[in-house]
């Protein structure tokens, strides 16, 4: 953050309304700054974010469950950093939520109906779940339709669609084989619409945050991968970025779970970790704002690739992983290894160099004396004559 | 003509000097035992002969062909008007031998089981360092025979010894000269199963010819150097009548070396490395400049019979042969994989302190011992 | 004088003619494939440069950690094993071919492609002909090359000898030893594999009966690229595969001609010289070189009869010097 944007974010007013909510500056800098750096964008950015989190109208965002367990929404209420639940109401305005609702029944399907209606072509609309398509859909009603008809319904309308959880995004635990209800993610669904993926199992809450505010500030959606992931946050594998990736080139592997290797935080790799083949961003991200260590890999377990369809609930958990091509790092040695030692000295030079050069001045000196001796040996000679 | 010791002072200042240079390389050596190898010395796993294999093995025991070639001279090839500087050449010999099986011992990591070469148990005939080592030993010992009357004559209690050693004598001269024939030869042959390693410009399978060939060159050459350098050193009058017609036996060898070298060059088509323009080409337009020079200068009779000449052709063949097999050895030699390779100082300050101690026992023995031809000065 | 010039160019000749008549009676051919030989086959495509090969090796034969300049710097150690090549704490490495962007893997342009280094366990060992002590030797059951260091002399003409630089030595030792690979043979007698097939967990490396082994890698050669293959993990014969496409490989087993055929072999999809693996003839330098030697000493003939004549010529000229003086 540089020092003139944050003076100026320092003495704003327009603070003023989110510290009455009990959100303190510091904290709200951080967040902003925290979610700059999700997104992967320069820090001063954080003043943007700022300033578009103070005064942007708060979008409409209707949130559709459909087939799943509800992870996703768990894991964002509990997004602690700085208080994300009065955030995320005053950042957005949540319309329908079947889990945060406060309003039940038909009053509710109303509101929902009124805020479609009201925002066609601006609310943002969060899918979690699957939607089952085998037999019409029925393995999936709310209020009387099923899942299928209230997607191609509402998804249209839509001035963006985010798929949060592996549920949303490709069919997640309900499309493992056999899928007997025939789930899909949103994007099998609404083909004509981008869709936002924002796959795990529970899909990282930042990612959700960082994704909503981009749009917000940018106005734009974020650059997508081909499986629709913004890259920010999907771009690469978990083995980049691992923390146990060392131990991984040094060929360190727990054999199985609790033996010395596993004790010592070695790679998991050969225990079925999916982190060389899925991409997420858990390693940096982390879970449950509780520090260091907190995701999957960090506690012990190998990455089960939640996050990458054909992956998580697909593979066995115990397979080990197709390693994707990942640019081998620069510590590895290369084929012609330049050595360090053996070369030339400047002692080892300099004493050649004495030694040769010593040994032309003898070889000159020797030369001349030699000449000289003849011409002595000469005359001794026709001395010895006469 | 008879030989005498040269008498004298033996505390000389350059011996002194040499001296220091001796306990330098002493100091070093015991080094070397204590830490290792690479304590003292740049050698690594991709040039693991450097300096003093190169040096004091290979080459010295080139430089120390004085005696060989000598020998072939004066009993093969019955020329017996050189016999005045067997003693002396057969001496140097003695001592480049002698020192090359002491580096033998410096240079290998285990030395303790060098014994193992000649066991029947391990010892291994495919081997060419087995036909190397079991020669450089066998003549090393048959060189301290064919000098030992050097340490009896003009003694009384000795003249039994003495005669019995004369009579049997000739029998060590014929070993003396089968010897370094075989392996000055296998000098060469070490390295050719090194195969790739060494550029195509030294890699042949004609090394142990050329390899002897140049061993007996350089050995006439070092007689040449040692007697006008000793007429210098020691104040003695110049033998260069005799100098001048050795001499001439040097670029007749060298011709048939050339036939050979550039023959086996052309014929393999390596002779285009010459312009690579790198460090190797220049090595070997130096190297066969060295050699030129000695065969044009000695096949003039006039410049053959000025001493100042002679020196320098010598000099120049000497320099060609130690060049020749620092560019087999080092400077044709690429293991590939990065590796690189110079003499450390210590490395050198080792062989440095190896010649230094060379020379002194040199000075020594021919002051004590009856080693160079008595000097007939005018009455 | 002239007789005895005659007299001893005739022997000379003799021994000449004698060493080079019997020549090819005595060419030396290089050795064949021992009959129980076991080897690896090392596939550069499955291979994830993960170093567990390395770890296994190091594990297996009880070799240290080399330490980094950045552990010395910091005061640690145990942390990294940072050798950089082959060394003599090291017989089995990993290296990296890279080449421009290094995206992809198992291409040439732009790609990388590890490659596992360690010995060839040659049909006809270089080192084995080179050693003078007999301290490098190849079972001639199974084929693996192993040293014997109460046999060994530390003379290094082993390194001198052998085109891959596979041994390498304790320079910094002051009771050095000969480090190589020996294909966990200590291990093999067990019942076992070589660590680095025991390790690897992607089949990359794979331990068995050297036929076993070059059928397999045969088979290979002929999948077409992409198809899905079962390749066998730790074992040629193991029930554990894995399942991958295929890639496309560079139509060349190395180590089945190489230097006469060796007993380590390798597939890979990046040329070989690329690997750092150097061009060989089909016939090894133990073959030329014995050859050579054999020629010049066989029953040491030449030699005896060369001596023969020099004694007689200087019995002869002695003779005469002591009779002028």
């Amino acid at each position: 953050m540089s020092k003139k944007g944050s003076i100026d974010v320092m003495t704003g007013q327009r603070l003023t309304g989110l510290e009455q909510k009990g959100v303190s500056r510091r904290d709200f800098l951080k967040f902003c700054t925290a979610m700059a750096a999700t997104m992967g964008m320069p820090l001063s950015m954080a003043d943007l974010i700022a300033e578009t989190v103070g005064s942007a109208k708060r979008p409409p965002v209707i949130w559709l469950h459909f087939q799943e367990c509800t992870g996703c929404t768990e894991s964002l209420l509990r997004a602690t950093h700085p208080s994300i639940e009065h955030l995320i109401l005053d950042l957005i305005s949540l319309d329908y939520s079947e889990t945060l609702n406060a309003a039940a029944g038909h009053q509710v399907e109303e509101v929902l109906h009124n805020s479609v209606k009201e925002n066609e072509g601006k609310f943002i609309l969060v899918c979690e779940g699957s939607v089952p398509t085998n037999d019409g859909g029925i393995y999936c009603k709310i209020g009387g339709s099923t899942a299928l008809d209230i997607i191609k319904d509402i998804g249209p309308k839509a001035a963006a669609v985010v798929a949060i959880g592996s549920c949303a995004s490709w069919g997640g635990v309900q499309s493992a084989a056999p899928n007997p209800t025939g789930a899909k993610g949103i994007n099998q669904i609404l083909t004509d619409t981008t869709i936002i993926n924002l796959p795990g199992c529970p899909a990282s809450p930042y990612n959700l945050l960082s994704t909503i505010l981009y749009y917000l500030t940018l106005k734009k959606l974020p650059e997508l991968d081909a499986m629709g992931r913004p890259k920010f946050a999907y771009g690469r594998l978990v083995h980049e970025n691992c923390e146990r990736r060392p131990h991984f080139d040094a060929g360190r592997f727990a054999e199985e779970f609790g033996d010395d290797g596993h004790r010592q935080g070695w790679c998991l790799y050969k225990l079925g970790c999916k982190g060389p083949e899925t991409y997420a961003n858990c390693p940096i991200q982390l879970y449950g704002d509780v520090g260091s260590n907190a995701w999957p890999v960090g506690t012990g377990h190998p990455c089960f690739g939640c996050t990458e369809k054909g992956v998580g609930f697909t593979k066995p958990i115990h397979q080990q992983a197709t390693v994707f091509t990942v640019t081998p790092p620069a510590t590895y040695p290369d084929i012609v290894e330049e050595k360090t030692t053996g070369g030339w000295t400047i002692g080892g030079a300099a004493i050649a160099g004495a030694a040769a050069g010593a040994a032309v001045t003898a070889g000159i000196k020797v030369a001349k004396s030699l000449s000289e001796q003849e011409t002595k040996d000469n005359q001794t000679s026709e001395k010895e004559k006469s | 003509m008879e030989s005498k010791p040269l008498g004298g002072k033996i505390f000389t200042k350059p011996f002194k000097i040499l001296m220091v240079f001796g306990i330098i390389g002493v100091i070093l050596i015991l080094k070397r035992y204590f830490l290792g190898l690479g304590s003292v010395s740049n050698l690594n796993d991709g040039y693991p002969w450097g300096m003093w294999i190169v040096y004091d093995v290979v080459t010295g025991t080139a430089i120390a062909c004085g005696g060989y070639a000598m020998a072939m001279l004066i009993y093969i090839f019955n020329k017996g008007e050189y016999h005045p500087l067997i003693r002396s050449a057969l001496m140097a010999g003695m001592f480049g031998y002698t020192l090359a099986g002491v580096s033998i011992y410096i240079d290998t990591g285990r030395w303790w089981n060098l014994q193992n070469i000649f066991l029947p148990g391990t010892a291994n005939p495919n081997s060419i360092m087995f036909e190397v080592a079991v020669c450089v030993a066998l003549y090393v010992a048959v060189m301290w025979i064919e000098f030992s009357p050097a340490f009896f004559e003009g003694k009384e209690q000795h003249k039994g010894k003495l005669k019995l050693l004369n009579k049997v004598m000739f029998f060590f001269i014929a070993l003396g000269i089968l010897l370094p024939t075989l392996h000055q030869s296998s000098l060469g042959s070490l390295m050719i199963i090194a195969g790739q390693k060494v550029s195509p410009l030294w890699q042949t399978n004609w090394l142990p010819l050329l390899y002897l060939i140049t061993a007996i060159t350089m050995g006439y050459a070092i007689v040449v150097f040692e007697s006008l350098f000793s007429s210098i050193g020691l104040k003695r009058p110049l033998e260069t009548s005799m100098l001048s017609k050795l001499a001439g036996v040097i670029p007749k060898l060298l011709i048939v070396y050339f036939v050979f070298r550039f023959g086996d060059l052309i014929y393999r088509g390596a002779l285009g490395h010459i312009f690579d323009i790198d460090l190797k080409s220049f090595m070997f337009i130096l190297e066969n400049l060295l050699y030129i020079y000695p065969v044009v200068i000695l096949f003039s009779a006039a410049k053959r019979k000025n001493p100042k000449y002679l020196f320098l052709s010598a000099v120049s063949m000497l320099l060609a042969g130690v060049l020749y097999r620092f560019n087999t050895y080092l400077v044709g030699f690429n293991p590939g994989n990065g590796y690189v390779y110079f003499p450390s100082f210590s490395e050198i300050m080792i062989t440095v302190g190896i010649i230094a101690i060379e020379i002194m026992a040199y000075l020594v023995f021919v002051k004590t011992l009856p080693v160079l031809p008595q000097v007939k000065h005018a009455q | 004088m002239n007789l005895q010039r005659r007299d001893f160019f005739k022997v000379l000749s003799a021994g000449v003619i004698t060493a080079t008549t019997s020549r090819s009676a005595q060419a030396r051919p290089t050795f064949k494939q021992p009959p129980d030989a076991v080897g690896l086959l090392y596939d550069a495509t499955l291979c994830i440069g993960c170093k567990a090969c390395e770890v296994g090796c190091k594990t297996r034969n009880e070799k240290p950690n080399v330490h980094s300049e950045i552990e010395e710097y910091f005061g640690v150690s145990g942390v990294w094993d940072d050798s950089r090549d082959l060394d003599s704490a090291t017989m089995n490495k990993i290296k990296v071919y890279k080449n421009g962007t290094a995206a992809v893997k198992d291409r040439e342009i732009d790609g990388f492609s590890f490659v596992k280094r360690a010995c060839m366990h040659c049909f006809d060992p270089d080192c084995q002909s080179a050693c003078p002590t007999s301290a490098l030797i190849k079972d001639p059951v199974k084929g693996y090359v192993t040293y014997d260091k109460d046999a060994c002399c530390g003379c290094r003409y082993c390194q001198v000898a052998c085109q891959y630089l596979i041994p390498k030595f304790e320079y910094h030792k002051a009771l050095p030893e000969l480090v190589k690979c020996e294909m966990c043979n200590h291990i093999l007698e067990e019942g076992g594999i070589t660590g680095c097939a025991e390790w690897c967990p992607t089949g990359a490396t794979i331990y068995g009966k050297l036929d076993d082994l070059m059928a397999e890698a045969r088979k290979r050669l002929e999948l077409k690229p992409g198809d899905r293959y079962s390749f066998s993990v730790h074992t040629v014969d193991s029930d554990e595969k894995k399942s991958r496409p295929v890639e496309k490989y560079i139509d060349h087993i190395y180590g089945e001609k190489e230097g006469g055929g060796a007993q380590y072999i390798m597939l890979s999809a990046v040329p070989f010289q690329k690997l750092g693996l150097p061009e060989m003839p089909e016939t090894s330098g133990a073959s030329k070189s014995e050859t050579l030697q054999h020629t010049l000493y066989k029953g040491l003939i030449g030699p005896i009869i060369l001596l023969g004549g020099m004694v007689v010529a200087t019995y002869r000229s002695t003779k005469k010097h002591q009779t002028d003086e």
